[in-house]
C-alpha cells in the first residue's frame, strides 16, 4: 500500500468518506431513543435550504429535536474535532520533524486548561455567560503559544528543539497553575467539572458553536494542502527544504499560527482531547506512506471516524452518565497503536 | 563567471572558520575543494548555498547576489547534494526525486507529464530508475547518495554543489558517481577528501587550510609533494597516471622514510 498509486489512494479516500457517512448515521441512531437510518437522513435533508428533495415530515416533534438539535450537531462536532486534531498533529510532526510531537506541544492544552479552570472555579469572565468557558480556554491557549513562540526564537529564528523544550516547560508551569487552583478550591463539584473538561467532552455541541471551528478547520486544511510539497521537504530535512526553495522562517511561522489557531479553537469547544493528534497521523502514514498529499486527507478522515465512535462510546458505556471522551480515545486507541508499533513495518523516524 | 564568492569571512563565537575566502568558478568548470579536516570546506560551501550567512563578503550566482534573492529563485539555478541527507520518515525514491521539481512549481500546481518525464530521466541518469518504488530508508549508502543526486538533477539547475559525495561509498560507486557528475553539462563545485579522485576529475582545485585558500590551479599545478607536506602533513610522491594522464599521488608512510 505504501507505494500505491494516486488511483488506489483516491479509492481509499472514497471508502473512508463512505465510512464517515455510515459512522455518522449509526452514531446518530444510537441512544436511549432509537431511530431508523431513513428518518435520520430525511430529517437532516429537510434542513437543506428550500427542501430540494420535497421531503414531508412523518416523524414526531421529539424525534426532530433529538436528531437535529441534540445528536447531529454532536456528531458533526466529533468529526470537526477529530479531523482538526489529526491534521494539526500531522502538521506539527513535520514542523518539528519528530514523530512524538502532538499539537498540544505548543502549550495549547495547558494554556486552555488554566483558562477553563479559572472560569469553572473562580467564575472569571462571568459577564460572557455561556461563552465564558470557550473564550477563556481560547485566550489561555493563545497566551501559552505566544510565550512558547517567543522563548523558541534565537536571533530572530525559530529553533525547533527550543520550540519543543519551551513547549514542555511552559506546559509544566501552566499545569502547576491549574493544579494549584484545584487544590485551593473548596468546591467538590468544581473539581469534577474541571476534570471532565480536561479529559474532553462533546456534550456542549450546538449548531451555533460549530460555525467557527468548521470555518477554521476548512481554512487551515486548505492552506496546509496547498503547502504539501513544503511539508514533505520539511520532513526530509532542513537543508533539503532550504536548498529546494522553501523560506524556512516564514513557513515555520505560518505552521505555528495555523496549528495553534486550529487546536486553540477546538480545545475551546471540546476540552483537551488527547491521543488523536499524536497517533492518527502515524496510522495514516502506516497506510499511505509519508507524502502529505495523502497523509492530510487520510488523517482528517480517520480522525473524524475515530472521534465519532469514541463519542458514541462515551455516551453509551456508563449511560445515563457520560464518560469523558479522552478516556475512551486513550483506552481504545492506544492498544491498537501499540499493536501496530509491534508490527515493525513502519519507521517512526528512527535512524537506521 | 558563473559562481563567485568574494572575500567571505565567517565565524562562530569568536573562532574564525573562514578568513577572507574568494572563489571563482567559470561556466561548465568542474572545481574541486580540498583540505584537511576542519579546514572549512563544508562551511565555505554552506556559505555559498545560503545555509549559513557570512559575517563579511558576498556570493554571486550568475552575477546576482544570492542573499538578495528569494530561496526559490536560487533553487532553480543551484542544486545541492549535502554531506548527510538523513530521511527519517518513509518516502519512496520516486517521491523523493520528485521533490527536486519543487522550485519550479507554484503552490497548487500538480506534477505535469513533463515533470514526471524529468523525474524519470533523472533517475535513469543517476542509475536509480529500478529503485523508484523502493522506500528510501531501505537503500544502501551508495544508492541513497545516487538518489539525492537524482533529486538534484530533477532540479535542472545549471550549477551543482556537492559536499564530499563519495564518502562511505565503495570504490566502484565512487567512480560511477564521479563519472556521472562529470558527464553533466553543468558547472560543478565539489568538496573532496580523496585527492586522487580530485586529481582525476577536477579542472581546477582550491586548497583550503585553516579557513584560508592556500593554493589554486589545475591538479598538476596544485598537487605537488611540497604542498601535500605543507597542507596535509604527509610525505608523498606525485607521478602521472599511465592511463588517465592525470597526476597520481603515492603517499609514503613515516616508517618507509
Amino acid at each position: 500500500m505504501k507505494n500505491s498509486t494516486t488511483r488506489t489512494i483516491t479509492l481509499l479516500l472514497l471508502v473512508l468518506t463512505g465510512v464517515v457517512l455510515i459512522s455518522m448515521t449509526l452514531a446518530i441512531m444510537v441512544g436511549s431513543v432509537s431511530i431508523t437510518p431513513s428518518i435520520v437522513w430525511r430529517i437532516i435533508l429537510t434542513h437543506i435550504p428550500f427542501n430540494p428533495f420535497g421531503i414531508t415530515a412523518d416523524w414526531s416533534r421529539s424525534q426532530e429535536i433529538i436528531i437535529w438539535q441534540i445528536r447531529t450537531p454532536r456528531v458533526v462536532l466529533a468529526m470537526i474535532v477529530g479531523a482538526g486534531l489529526a491534521i494539526s498533529g500531522a502538521a506539527i510532526q513535520a514542523l518539528v520533524r519528530n514523530s512524538i510531537a502532538d499539537p498540544y506541544i505548543l502549550g495549547v492544552s495547558s494554556g486552555a486548561s488554566v483558562g477553563a479552570t479559572s472560569v469553572i472555579l473562580l467564575g472569571a469572565f462571568s459577564f460572557l455567560g455561556m461563552y465564558a468557558l470557550s473564550f477563556a480556554a481560547f485566550i489561555g491557549a493563545t497566551i501559552a503559544v505566544l510565550i512558547v513562540f517567543f522563548l523558541a526564537r534565537v536571533e530572530g529564528r525559530i529553533s525547533v528543539i527550543r520550540l519543543l523544550l519551551a513547549g514542555i516547560a511552559v506546559s509544566l508551569v501552566l499545569s502547576a497553575l491549574t493544579n494549584f487552583m484545584l487544590m485551593m478550591t473548596k468546591e467538590e463539584g468544581g473539581i469534577k467539572a474541571v476534570m471532565y473538561w480536561m479529559m474532553g467532552s462533546l456534550a456542549g455541541a450546538k449548531w451555533v458553536n460549530l460555525t467557527i471551528p468548521f470555518i477554521v478547520l476548512i481554512v487551515v486544511y486548505v492552506i496546509l494542502r496547498l503547502h504539501t510539497r513544503h511539508l514533505n521537504l520539511l520532513l526530509v530535512g532542513e537543508e533539503s527544504a532550504a536548498t529546494l526553495g522553501v523560506n524556512l522562517e516564514r513557513f515555520r511561522l505560518l505552521l505555528i499560527v495555523l496549528i495553534s489557531l486550529l487546536t486553540g479553537v477546538l480545545v475551546a469547544v471540546s476540552g483537551a482531547i488527547g491521543f488523536i493528534g499524536l497517533i492518527i497521523p502515524h496510522i495514516a502514514r502506516m497506510i499511505v506512506g509519508s507524502n502529505y498529499r495523502f497523509v492530510l486527507p487520510v488523517s482528517a478522515l480517520i480522525g473524524a471516524i475515530f472521534l465519532i465512535w469514541a463519542d458514541a462510546a462515551a455516551r453509551i458505556v456508563i449511560a445515563p452518565e457520560e464518560m469523558p471522551i479522552g478516556i475512551i480515545t486513550a483506552l481504545c486507541g492506544c492498544p491498537f497503536f501499540i499493536w501496530m508499533l509491534r508490527k515493525q513495518m513502519y519507521s517512526f523516524g528512527e535512524e537506521n | 563567471m558563473v559562481f563567485v564568492a568574494k572575500n567571505l569571512s565567517f565565524a562562530v563565537q569568536q573562532s574564525e572558520i573562514l578568513k577572507n575566502v574568494s572563489v571563482h568558478i567559470q561556466e561548465r568548470e568542474f572545481v574541486g575543494l580540498i583540505g584537511p579536516n576542519g579546514s572549512g570546506k563544508s562551511t565555505l560551501l554552506k556559505n555559498m548555498y545560503r545555509m549559513l550567512q557570512p559575517q563579511d563578503g558576498e556570493v554571486f550566482l550568475f552575477n546576482e547576489n544570492i542573499y538578495k534573492q528569494p530561496a526559490k529563485e536560487i533553487a532553480k539555478q543551484l542544486a545541492v547534494v549535502g554531506q548527510e541527507t538523513p530521511v527519517l520518515f518513509e518516502f519512496t525514491v520516486k517521491d523523493l526525486v520528485a521533490m527536486g521539481r519543487t522550485p519550479h512549481k507554484r503552490l497548487m500546481e500538480v506534477d505535469t507529464r513533463e515533470d514526471i518525464a524529468i523525474v524519470e530521466q533523472s533517475m535513469q541518469q543517476a542509475g536509480v530508475l529500478h529503485l523508484s518504488e523502493r522506500s528510501f530508508s531501505s537503500l544502501s549508502g551508495g544508492e541513497k547518495k545516487r538518489v539525492i543526486v537524482a533529486r538534484a538533477l530533477a532540479q535542472q539547475a545549471k550549477v551543482m554543489v556537492l559536499d564530499e559525495p563519495t564518502n562511505h561509498l565503495d570504490i566502484q560507486h565512487q567512480l560511477q558517481l564521479m563519472d556521472l557528475i562529470q558527464s553533466l553539462p553543468i558547472t560543478v563545485i565539489v568538496a573532496l577528501h580523496d585527492l586522487n579522485i580530485a586529481a582525476t576529475y577536477c579542472d581546477k582545485i582550491y586548497v583550503l587550510k585553516d579557513g584560508e585558500i592556500v593554493a589554486y590551479g589545475t591538479p598538476f599545478e596544485v598537487l605537488t609533494p611540497s604542498l601535500l607536506q605543507r597542507v596535509f602533513g604527509v610525505h608523498a610522491e606525485v607521478s602521472v597516471h599511465p592511463v588517465t594522464k592525470k597526476p597520481h599521488i603515492f603517499y609514503i608512510s613515516e616508517q618507509f622514510l
